[in-house]
């Protein structure tokens, strides 16, 4: 029985790409897991060549014991979120991975112009830990095994993000 | 390996910090999810048994208890819970090695331990869930949380 993403992409997700994909890819990740960042420019790639079709979602899926940042970088940017920044934060916090801590992601947000004193109360708000914990149920419950794991129009994709650029490349071609 | 509807054989092991775990010690008070796995200290981040430490918040929530089994010493098993902060107690099947593992059925005899194998075992103590996985596949949450939602279905 292949694993099953739920629920499906709703509009409480966080989605770039196409509006109407016929290609809809899930992300599950965790920011300052190695291996999602290393995707990170695949998938950007993927955006780039094939955004037209396909539309990419990323869901928190932060292993916190492992990776002591990844849940601060998760507040962080659903809190960017609620200022209509949230990609623009996704990318930056994967583009400094390495050195991810409290004091650059405040830089982010205040680099990115946000309105600082909504940003840190959005931080800690139930409604963006509640975003969260449910993005990290949800990816349970479907199976998610590792960081990254990807679902390809809802069925999870046993690959890695190069695995699923090549799908993706034969798919169009 | 065995099957839905199977009693669950009890067992006498010993948790991280050497004291003795029984199968039988959750009997009518909780549901318990084995998690049998050849080793500790699998080379790579999100391995199966700290991506379940994670989850375990879902499983309180589900009732349920989890217990790892590898065929690992206890002071194997106390250094790997501190270095990965795993949140739920893992039992040394290993004196004789593998015994637990064999009496449900997924002990690699070739390998020398346990095959990566989750059992769901509810509170009269019977199988109610099983699942071989490939040793080099983390099997993930959704079967097991799936059938726990069914056994909760069951019992209304």
């Amino acid at each position: 029985m292949p694993e099953q993403l739920k629920p499906g992409v709703s509009p409480s997700d966080h989605t770039r790409g196409a509006r109407n994909p016929q290609l809809e890819i899930v992300e599950y990740g965790d920011f300052q897991c190695l291996y999602c960042g290393a995707a990170e420019p695949i998938v950007e790639e993927i955006l780039e060549q094939f955004g037209t079709a396909v539309s990419v979602t990323f869901r928190n899926f932060p292993l916190r014991d492992t990776h002591p940042e990844a849940y601060d970088a998760a507040l962080a940017a659903e809190a960017a979120a609620k200022q209509g920044k949230y990609w623009e934060m996704h990318d930056r916090i994967f583009a400094i991975q390495d050195t991810l801590n409290a004091q650059h992601l405040i830089q982010i947000a205040s680099d990115l112009g946000l309105d600082m004193t909504r940003f840190r109360n959005d931080q800690q708000s139930p409604e963006v830990l509640q975003k969260i914990e449910n993005d990290f149920e949800s990816g349970a419950r479907s199976g998610v095994n590792g960081t990254p794991t990807f679902f390809v129009d809802g069925i999870r994709f046993d690959g890695a993000a190069t695995d699923l650029y090549v799908m993706i490349s034969e798919n169009a071609s | 390996m065995l099957k839905k509807n199977t009693p669950a054989p009890d067992f006498q092991l010993l948790n991280p910090e050497g004291e003795v775990v029984s199968l039988s010690d959750f009997k009518n008070k909780k549901n318990v999810v084995l998690l049998f796995y050849p080793a500790d200290w699998s080379p790579v981040c999100g391995d199966e048994i700290s991506l379940f430490s994670q989850m375990k918040p879902i499983f309180d929530k589900e009732d349920a208890v989890l217990l790892g089994i590898s065929v690992d010493s206890f002071f194997c098993h106390k250094a790997y819970t501190a270095h990965r902060k795993i949140h739920f107690q893992l039992l040394a099947d290993f004196e004789p090695k593998g015994e637990v593992a064999r009496q449900y059925g997924v002990y690699n005899e070739k390998a020398g331990y346990n095959s990566r194998a989750l059992f769901l075992i509810d509170k009269s103590g019977t199988v109610q869930w099983s699942y071989l996985a490939p040793d080099e596949v983390n099997p993930g949450a959704d079967g097991v949380l799936d059938a726990l939602e069914e056994l909760k279905e069951t019992n209304v």
